[in-house]
Order: C-alpha cells, then structure tokens, then sequence
C-alpha cells in the first residue's frame, strides 16, 4: 500500500516505488524537477531517463522511444507543471495510439522547483479531461491509496496510450540526483537496448 | 501554383522532393516528425504512403526535437521537417541535443525569405538561421534546386555522424514566393 503524506494525498516517492516494484524491462522517461529525483531515489539505472531539461518534452521523448521500442513497456512519470507546458503532445499522441506508452502525472498543483506557485490544476484545470479531450481513450484518475494497484496494471498492460493523473502530497522530499552529464544518461539506455553496438551507430 | 492557398509548393516538374524521400530511405530513417510545410506537401505524401516510416503530425515543433531524443534514445534515426516559423518554437528544447548529444537533423523550408509577399513571414524568417546557430546548430543553405538534395544529404550526415543539430534550409528562390500579383 502507498504511504499518504501529511495531506492525506498519496506520497510521490513511495508511489514511485510502488510503481517500479518488479518492473522488468520498462523505461522510464521522467520530467524535469522532482519526477527525476523520485525515480533516482527508487531505482537509478539504464532503463531511466532523468531528465535535466527540455521542460514540457517527456511525453514526446516518450513517445519516440515508445514507437522506437515497441515491445518495451515505457512511462512517462511527470509533474503537472511539465505536462501544462506540453499539453498538446497529449493530441499527438493520441493520434499515433502507441500501446506501450503510459503517462503519469503526479499532480501536487504546485511548480516545485521555482518555490511552490500554484499551477493551473490547483485553479480547476483537468489534466484527465484534456487527456481524454484529446482522444487519449484509457484515462484515470487517481486519489487513493487503494486505487494504486489498477493504476499499476495499466502502465504495465500495453493497452495504451494511458495517462493518469495522481494527486499527490505536495511536500519536498530530499534530493536524489541522477548523473547530470546528459550524454552517459543517453548512451547508458543506448547500449542496454542495443549493445556496445550502440556506440558504433 | 495554387490559388487557393498563400503558401507556395515547387511546381509539379522539380524532383528535389522525391530526392529528399530517397535520402530518408538510404539514411535508415525511421520516425519523420513535422509539422505540415506546401512546400514539403509531396515529400510528405511520399513519407505517408510508406509503411516503413512512422510520420508523426506535430501540434507544435518543439514536440518534434524531443520526439528525435526518444527515437535515438530507442535506436531509431529520426528527422524534423517543418517551415522556417516553426524553428522559433524550437529554440529551448534544441537544448536536448547539447545535454545529450542528440542526432537532430531539420529540412525546413524557408518563408520570410527570397521575395516574399507576406509581411507576418518575415521576423522569423530572417532570424531562422541566427536562431538555429544560436543553439549550436550546423546551418546549410540551399537557394537552387540541384543543392538541395546533396545539401540535405550533408545534413543528415553531419547528425548522425557527429551527434547534433543540423539543418538544411530550403530557400525560397527554390520554392516560389507568392504574390497575388502584386509583383
């Protein structure tokens, strides 16, 4: 069961846990901030993307490693704030139907590197509704701890595109930084799916 | 050239377009993102109708440089193609390729370039190249036919051999400016 935070919403880092538990081959794409320090924490290694930059991009980096890697299950693991920024990567998506590829938005309401101003989604925007506005057909929303389970059998069904959106306790929890030289990042997902081939490319 | 439209395509005879779909195939490209250009409209046809190449319709072309830091991440070899107003909704995400040293390579036709007609086209068209080597960009001008598709070559093997973005602008003395005959 996830851990709650002082909120009562889900604990981000505990979910990411939950979430990577037996993951077998998936790959991880995270955005920018907090999503890449959670699975840092958890789980740091070849089959993850931290990224450093390129806010409102880890959906479609997503996407093109989900269409590249067809039989791999990947996520997309980011913040509200990362996806408003890219919100219209949600259509393209929906438009090339890849099953592999699920997005989860952990959704604290907040831009959590910048100190904490309220984003959108704390004003009524719904991230599941856009999702789904965009033609995204396998939606969720998540605010329980009990709910967790079907969320994890659906980023891991290949039935997809999936999103969800995941309420989450807003709280900052330590830093765990992944490496921050971005090519080793690259090269490191480059070779466990391709081999030292991969440098030969 | 169509009436109904501002933008110009190249005419019917010029077989640049077919050239740039032969590049993509002899280059091993897998996932061609763009945002619909006229003057791309018959490469885009041909990259459509091909079942081994995935075209991905952009809402907006940053989607398309992060889309080619997935594909190479997944071992796919990717290109952007897009009109010269896009590359302005590039410029941070272009950051990807330096954090990662990203194959990135763009064939974007120009506007806001040789006689244009339209005065909206011309801010971004002039800045496309500056914006493009601003963020380390290798830029490669083609202004006749014949260059195009040799320039475009080098484009795509400056990328994928050095780990970057590059780009082939496609000049508008190749495309045809529009002018409502206004000329």
């Amino acid at each position: 069961m996830v851990k709650l935070g002082a909120s009562g919403k889900l604990d981000r880092r505990d979910l990411t846990r939950v979430l990577f538990e037996d993951r077998g081959g998936m790959l991880v794409v995270a955005g920018l901030g907090a999503p890449a320090w959670d699975i840092s924490a958890v789980d740091d290694g070849p089959q993850n993307l931290p990224l450093w930059g390129g806010m409102g991009g880890a959906a479609m980096i997503g996407l093109g490693l989900a269409l590249a890697q067809p039989d791999r299950t990947v996520l997309v693991l980011t913040g509200d704030g990362e996806m408003l920024m890219g919100i219209g990567s949600l259509a393209t998506i929906a438009h090339q139907k890849p099953r592999n590829l699920s997005i989860v938005v952990q959704d604290n309401e907040h831009y959590g590197e910048t100190g904490m101003q309220e984003t959108a989604t704390r004003h009524g925007t719904d991230l599941v509704k856009m999702a789904e506005g965009a033609g995204i057909r396998r939606i969720m929303l998540v605010t329980e701890a009990s709910d967790v389970p079907a969320l994890k059998a659906a980023v891991y069904a290949q039935e997809g595109p999936f999103f969800a959106v995941v309420k989450i306790d807003a709280a900052s929890l330590p830093l765990v930084l992944p490496p921050r030289e971005g090519a080793i990042l690259q090269a490191r997902m480059r070779e466990h799916l391709l081999g030292p081939k991969a440098h030969l490319a | 050239m169509n009436s109904t439209t501002i933008e110009s395509a190249p005419d019917a005879a010029a077989d640049w377009p077919d050239g740039l779909y032969d590049l993509l195939k002899q280059y091993n490209v897998r996932q061609v993102a763009l945002v619909p250009d006229a003057g791309h409209s018959r490469l885009i046809k041909r990259c459509l109708a091909d079942n081994t190449l995935r075209v991905v319709t952009l809402t907006t072309e940053e989607e398309g440089v992060a889309l080619m830091q997935g594909a190479w991440l997944g071992g796919d070899r990717s290109v952007l193609l897009m009109q010269s107003s896009g590359v302005g909704n590039c410029i941070n995400m272009l950051s990807l390729s330096s954090i990662h040293r990203t194959p990135m390579p763009m064939i974007i036709t120009m506007r806001g370039d040789f006689g244009e007609f339209n005065p909206a086209q011309i801010a971004m068209g002039q800045a496309t190249q500056k914006v493009l080597e601003a963020m380390g960009t290798i830029v490669h001008r083609a202004d006749h036919a014949a260059d195009v598709v040799p320039t475009a070559e080098a484009t795509l093997k400056l990328a994928y051999n050095t780990f970057r973005p590059t780009a082939t602008l496609i000049g508008q003395r190749v495309l045809g400016a529009k002018t409502f005959g206004k000329d």
